[in-house]
């Protein structure tokens, strides 16, 4: 003990605290600055957020539903930047509104694709065996339905809402994951650093949890910007089938689907949410190819 | 005398592939002295990393004893295993996949004290600071505390690995190739520390290795092993200075100095190496040796006493006699 505070005295402050360390996050955040397409993709996604926040504090639902039949069919012009809708609503508050949905459906569906899949996944690949057999299998039944099919079997049971849309899709997103996550820990448990940890008493699902995952999630963060942009998509396809989104609502897809409808007379109507779907897909494709990069421990020197 | 802290007793590991069983470590015995160095020696394959990971039970063996101060590990059950791994820890060969890339150097040290609760109740402060006099015992810097593994070289990080093996103050090291993956520059340093630590903390070490110098500077005792098995057993000195089985001659004659005016070259190995898997019941050494004899189809060796403490396992050499040193003539000559 005396011994102990002997030497704190000597060194007045911790030595963790007196030298610097280099922070993973940062050395990675460094290298993904230098790539311009994943900085525009980066760019656009801040910019959606904004929307989104914005909408959500001066776009009120009203705003975006009142039907207003004197207005109706309006090319774009200073007071509707985007023009209006067949029921005379402003396209352009209906498509900054619609940001919730997609950017909503695009993260949760696959944060919980994510969770699910990433710890099956990792159980799976640790483990091995009858355990692996078992997820494997039932990962690869989920993987052959097509996602369009199996978000439109749920929802046709569960019925259209919202959140039954974003349940849909993100049980489409699980497969993805539990095969990432399994290839990923496959390709780390057989390091020696696992030995040292069983060495030192760690119990095997601690050790699959703690050690194996966080030397595997680089490739998984990868997959799931990606991800994101094909949710984004399978949202907007299933609304646009009318089996996401209740149609009044101004989900991407469903404006496109009301939309299709008046392509020749009212092109706008479609172009805009279009490019909309467009950006935030292109966006999270970027950012997840720059990340692919930037997270790679192979260019660690 | 007769202090064993380990006894190992027919040990055997086996596993699976599709062709066939792959016999790994097949009845392997031996003990060790506490205090001691047991060096292990072997090409690549033979089951030497196999060996040391059963004995310390990160794979569980096929069949066999492990007698660890009196105690049967493979008869633990978790929580007592737990305990046991305190007195029992590993070095591993390649300093760059043994170290959590994830992890600093804090971090790594720290964690099986942490984990383990070897503190218990110490503050934050306080386990620094053992994990600092554990940096100074191995000849790391203070200023590497919060480093990552990718940041060192390969002599830090192996010497990083040993601190964290002493964070849990083991008597028994198992040291697997601990510098085979090292600049031989950096080795010597590595071993003169293994050595400085044994001396100081009484450690006992089982010594992997497939250099037989390292292995000479090393160990007490030496087993030499091939194809799972131990061939020959002794003491450094009588095993380099009267080595018997002809696998040992073949690796001693490739490092040994030519002598002034002798004529013996060093022995090439040829032959293709038997397989592993479901080997034919024979001495396994057959394919490759050149004193082979009928004899040595009848069945896998035995390894016998052949004069104290030297033990050889080979048909052709038994207690007071070798028929071996007849059939150099021959050899040599056809
Ligand atoms: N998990 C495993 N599954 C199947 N076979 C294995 C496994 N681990 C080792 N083996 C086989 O067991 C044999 C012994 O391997 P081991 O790693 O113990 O050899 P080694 O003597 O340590 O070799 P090296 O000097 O290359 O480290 C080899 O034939 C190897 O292919
Ligand atoms: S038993 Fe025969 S083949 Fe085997 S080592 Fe001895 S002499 Fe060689
Ligand atoms: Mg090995």
């Amino acid at each position: 003990m005396t011994a102990v505070t002997q030497k704190q005295g000597q060194s007045a402050t911790l030595a963790s605290r007196r030298y610097k360390k280099k922070s993973g996050f940062v050395e990675s955040w460094n290298r993904l600055k230098t790539n311009p397409g994943a900085m525009f993709g980066l760019i656009v996604l801040i910019i959606m957020v904004l929307l989104m926040i914005y909408s959500f504090l001066f776009i009120t639902k009203d705003d975006v539903m009142a039907i207003n039949s004197g207005n109706r069919f309006k090319p774009p012009s200073a007071q509707h930047p985007f023009g209006t809708d067949s029921m005379g609503r402003d396209l352009f508050k209906r498509t900054i509104y619609g940001t919730r949905y997609s950017l909503t459906v695009g993260f949760f569906s696959v944060a919980f694709g994510f969770i699910v899949g990433v710890f099956f996944g990792t159980i799976a690949g640790y483990f091995g065996g009858w355990v692996e057999e078992i997820i494997m299998r039932v990962s690869d039944v989920m993987a052959s339905i097509p996602g369009m099919l199996l978000g439109m079997v749920i929802v046709a049971v569960l019925g259209p809402s919202f959140l039954n849309l974003l349940i849909a899709i993100g049980i489409s997103n699980i497969s993805g994951f539990v095969r990432m996550a399994r290839a990923s820990v496959l390709s780390v448990k057989g390091s020696e650093f696992v030995e040292a940890a069983r060495a030192i008493g760690m119990s095997e699902i601690r050790i699959a949890f703690s050690q194996v995952l966080p030397n595997s999630i680089s490739p998984l963060i990868v997959t799931a910007t990606a991800r994101i942009a094909t949710s984004v998509l399978a949202a907007a396809g299933l609304s646009f089938i009318g089996f996401g989104v209740p149609v009044p609502l101004p989900e991407w897809g469903a404006l496109i689907s009301d939309g299709r409808n008046y392509l020749s007379l009212a092109p706008h109507l479609t172009l805009f949410p279009g490019i909309f779907i467009m950006l935030v897909t292109f966006a999270c494709s970027l950012l997840g190819d720059g990340l692919r990069d930037a997270l790679d421990p192979k260019l660690k020197q | 005398m007769g202090d064993t802290i380990l006894e190992v007793r027919n040990l055997k590991k086996y596993f699976k592939s599709p062709r066939g069983m792959v016999h790994a470590v097949d009845g392997v015995q031996f003990s060790i002295e506490r205090g001691q160095t047991l060096g292990v020696v072997g090409e690549s394959g033979c089951g030497k990393s196999t060996l040391g990971r059963c004995i310390l039970r990160l794979i569980e063996p096929t069949e066999g004893e492990v007698i660890f101060e009196g105690r049967d590990i493979c008869k633990l059950n978790k929580r007592e295993l737990k305990e046991l791994r305190k007195d029992m820890q590993i070095i591993f060969q390649d300093p760059f996949s043994s170290l959590n890339p994830r992890k600093t150097v804090l971090e790594i040290i720290s964690e099986p004290i942490i984990f383990n609760k070897l503190m218990k109740g110490a503050s934050k402060a306080e386990i620094e600071n053992r994990v600092l006099e554990l940096m100074d015992t191995v000849g790391i810097a203070e200023r590497l505390i919060n480093s990552y593994p990718h940041e060192l070289d390969g002599g830090r990080r192996q010497r990083i690995g040993i601190a964290r093996a002493l964070a849990m103050n083991p008597k028994f090291i198992v040291c697997d190739e601990p510098v085979s993956a090292l600049d031989v520059s950096i080795q010597a340093q590595i071993l003169n520390l293994l050595k400085k630590l044994q001396k100081e903390m009484g450690l006992t070490y089982m010594f992997i290795t497939h250099d037989l110098a390292v292995v000479h500077y090393f160990s007490n005792d030496i087993i030499v092993m091939y194809l799972g098995q131990i061939v020959e057993k002794a003491p450094s000195e009588i095993l380099f200075n009267n080595p018997l089985h002809p696998y040992t001659k073949a690796l001693l004659s490739a490092i040994l100095v030519p002598k002034v005016g002798g004529n013996k070259d060093s022995i090439q190995l040829r032959g293709e190496v038997t397989s592993p898997i479901d080997p034919p019941d024979e001495c396994r050494f057959a394919k490759r040796c050149d004193y082979r004899c009928e004899a040595c189809e009848a069945g896998n060796p035995p390894l016998l006493e052949v004069e104290p403490n030297h033990f050889v396992a080979c048909h052709c050499i038994k207690p007071g006699e070798n028929l071996l040193k007849e059939r150099e003539g021959y050899v040599s000559a056809g």
